[in-house]
């Protein structure tokens, strides 16, 4: 029981942590329309920024710096590589992102050397709850996610500029006539996502105190894997596919037998859904039109 | 209405490859040895070929992207590897062994083919590109997870060991098979069917075309090809280890793909044989953490090329400066009107308006080459 319990909460939190990073991808499909391969790299590059600015021993001044890098460097990337090929086909501009991920994490390799290094950023003790131990870094995971998601959605649907976003999402070109600042928004979106990647990079680490080159590289594609089941495109979709994926994969690590099999079954079930529902939990059927 | 020479043309790369091998052929069978690293190179340059070519049939000419292309291999490697190794103590280690084992592996692997095929039929764009990486990763993970007695488990399969001395020979009938059977797939009525689907789906239906047959057909294809580059890779390590098959390589014959030319078989070829030799030789020189200097490279020109290619804006200046223009420009001759053009990076800008200027500026004896020429 306590075990099952200890699970779920671990499931949830991390849950948390995919939903972020789903929101990123989920956003960027919504509003330009491109799967944003490179953004499980942000989580990375956020990663190392707390690992440099660690050094000043300011947790909070390391968090402000990761999210100010990862902003930044999301709206770069999305000027120098994706704006350029906006109007392109979607292949391109899919295969561009892979060699942006791949670009990012080389670097990575080549400026912090491909060894992993050990950071932590606060110690959380941890609490007994119903007789299950509970690390605190995961309730407080699932509270900050908690709080992003809702911001997030009040954001949307309340603020000029969130309708605008989902203007664009709807219709590029109408947003236009309308007066909508696509590039500014599309932008913006970058921004938003890149700024998540940051706050879930540091959730990481609070979970696992490593930081790698290729650390982005697996939850990239997990919460992408969410964002699929949640119906890529829908933010309710990636909020649902993200805790959905985590307590699915904290709950079979956590049965002994399968817990090898735990990537696998993740990636079965979202075979399994797509089969079922081709456009995920949430997601919007288009109709194509000749 | 062909030219004459037309022909030598289109079967150029294709002569060459057969060329070398005879020539390697015949060197070998009449005793003369070759350094090992070399002939490890050559065997390492086929599989890269096959990979790329039999990725190019369903990226290029299907236009479905897929990212678990390293999955087929791995089936391929592991069920080749192991099926050669239980038939070794019973035909000897020759080539009867290395064919069996070579059809289960390209057996398996096609099966999952179909396996992902059917998923691709409900699916496109990036929903199947997720499924064919999530298909990937299961593979791997299965592999990796897998008893020792069976498939090796974590430690990896051991593969008997396969006189050296011929097997890139075999290697190298292997990639001309493989061209062949997807260059005349290509260029027949089901090539142009599955062509056509990737240009308009929805128009190829409705001209009658049978999508679903001809997506599994392409994905069933391609997938055993991979099967047959896993056994051969499986003969050529000694040993296989399912964590080489990752997300990672798939991508690494993705870059091939792309760097060669979308839609372009020889553009293929000659991508796999240049980025594989890269690899060795740039291995030898950057050791350590300077490894990752040559990542940084693919991807700085994988970006750039894409770019290059696909970006609206660069539209004029890449019309004016291109190899085409550049060759024309030095032969001064029109270009062969009977060459396969398939121009895959553009495949989906459909021209909304007539440019009038571009539509005058064609003289008429030259249009009635094209038209004629387009038609076999």
């Amino acid at each position: 029981m306590e075990e099952i319990l200890s699970a779920l909460i671990g499931g949830l939190s991390l849950g948390g942590i995919y939903a972020m990073i789903a929101l990123g991808y989920t956003m960027v499909y919504g509003i330009a329309k491109m799967l944003n391969f490179a953004h499980g790299d942000i989580i990375m590059v956020g990663g190392y920024t707390i690992y440099v600015v660690m050094a000043t021993g300011s947790p909070l001044l390391a968090i402000a710096a990761a999210v100010v890098v990862c902003v930044a460097l999301g709206v770069v990337v999305e000027k120098l590589a994706y704006k350029p090929l906006r109007g392109a086909s979607p292949l391109a501009v899919l295969i561009t992102a892979i060699g942006v991920s791949y670009l990012l994490q080389s670097l990575a390799q080549i400026v912090f050397g491909s060894a992993p290094k050990m950071v932590t950023v606060y110690q959380f003790g941890t609490v007994t709850f119903l007789g299950a131990t509970v690390q605190v870094s995961a309730l407080v995971t699932l509270a900050v996610a908690a709080a992003v998601m809702a911001g997030l959605t009040l954001f949307i649907k309340y603020t000029r500029v969130g309708r605008a976003m989902l203007a664009v999402s709807e219709d590029r070109g109408a947003a236009q006539l309308m007066g909508i600042d696509v590039n500014g928004i599309i932008t913006l979106t970058f921004a938003i996502g890149s700024a998540l990647a940051a706050l879930a990079g540091l959730f990481y680490l609070l979970k696992a105190p490593t930081v790698s080159g290729t650390m982005g590289a697996m939850p990239g594609i997990k919460a992408f894997t969410a964002a699929v089941i949640g119906g890529i495109g829908s933010i309710p979709g990636a909020m649902l596919g993200g805790i959905a994926l985590g307590l699915v994969e904290s709950v079979s690590y956590s049965f002994a037998p399968i817990a090898p099999y735990t990537d696998a079954i993740e990636f079965s079930l979202l075979i399994v859904i797509l089969l079922v529902r081709p456009t995920g939990f949430l997601g919007r059927k288009r109709r194509e039109k000749v | 209405m062909k030219r004459p020479g037309s022909k030598l043309k289109h079967h150029l790369h294709f002569a060459l490859i057969g060329g070398i091998t005879a020539v390697l052929g015949v060197l070998t069978l009449t005793g003369a040895r070759f350094d090992s690293s070399l002939l490890f190179l050559l065997e390492k340059i086929a599989i890269s070929i096959i990979l790329a070519v039999s990725l190019s049939l369903v990226v290029g000419f299907l236009g479905e992207l897929s990212l678990g292309h390293a999955g087929f291999m791995c089936v391929g490697a592991y069920l080749g590897g192991k099926v050669s190794a239980l038939l070794v103590p019973l035909l000897g280690n020759g080539p009867a062994a290395f064919l069996v084992s070579l059809a289960a592996g390209a057996g398996a692997a096609a099966v999952c083919g179909i396996g992902i095929g059917i998923p691709a039929l409900r699916l496109r764009g990036d929903y199947l590109a997720i499924v064919t990486l999530a298909f990937g990763e299961i593979v791997k993970s299965l592999f990796q997870n897998s008893s020792p007695e069976s498939f090796g488990g974590a430690l990896g399969l051991d593969t008997p060991r396969y006189d050296k001395r011929y097997l890139f020979l075999f290697a190298f009938l292997l990639v001309l098979l493989t061209v062949m059977v997807v260059q005349n797939l290509i260029r027949s009525k089901h090539g142009r069917a599955i062509t056509a689907i990737r240009d308009n789906e929805i128009a190829a239906l409705s001209c009658g075309i049978n999508v679903t047959k001809y997506k599994l057909l392409a994905f069933t294809l391609s997938a055993a090809f991979a099967g047959v580059a896993g056994v051969l890779y499986s003969y050529s390590n000694y040993t296989v280890q399912s964590l080489r098959f990752g997300y990672n390589y798939s991508i690494e014959i993705l870059v091939m793909v792309v760097l060669g030319g979308m839609g372009s078989i020889p553009g293929a070829i000659l991508s796999a044989t240049l980025i594989t030799f890269l690899d060795t030789q740039l291995a030898a020189i950057l050791t350590g953490d300077l490894a990752v200097l040559q990542n940084l490279l693919y991807a700085a020109i994988l970006i750039a090329i894409v770019i290059y290619n696909n970006a609206p804006a660069l539209k004029g200046f890449r019309d004016k400066y291109n190899l085409a223009a550049l060759a024309k420009k030095l032969r001064r001759s029109a270009p062969d009107p009977a060459a396969v053009r398939d121009d895959a990076a553009k495949w989906d800008v459909v021209p909304t308006k007539i440019d009038m200027d571009e539509l005058l500026s064609v003289d008429i004896a030259d249009r009635g080459h094209q038209e004629g020429g387009d038609d076999p």
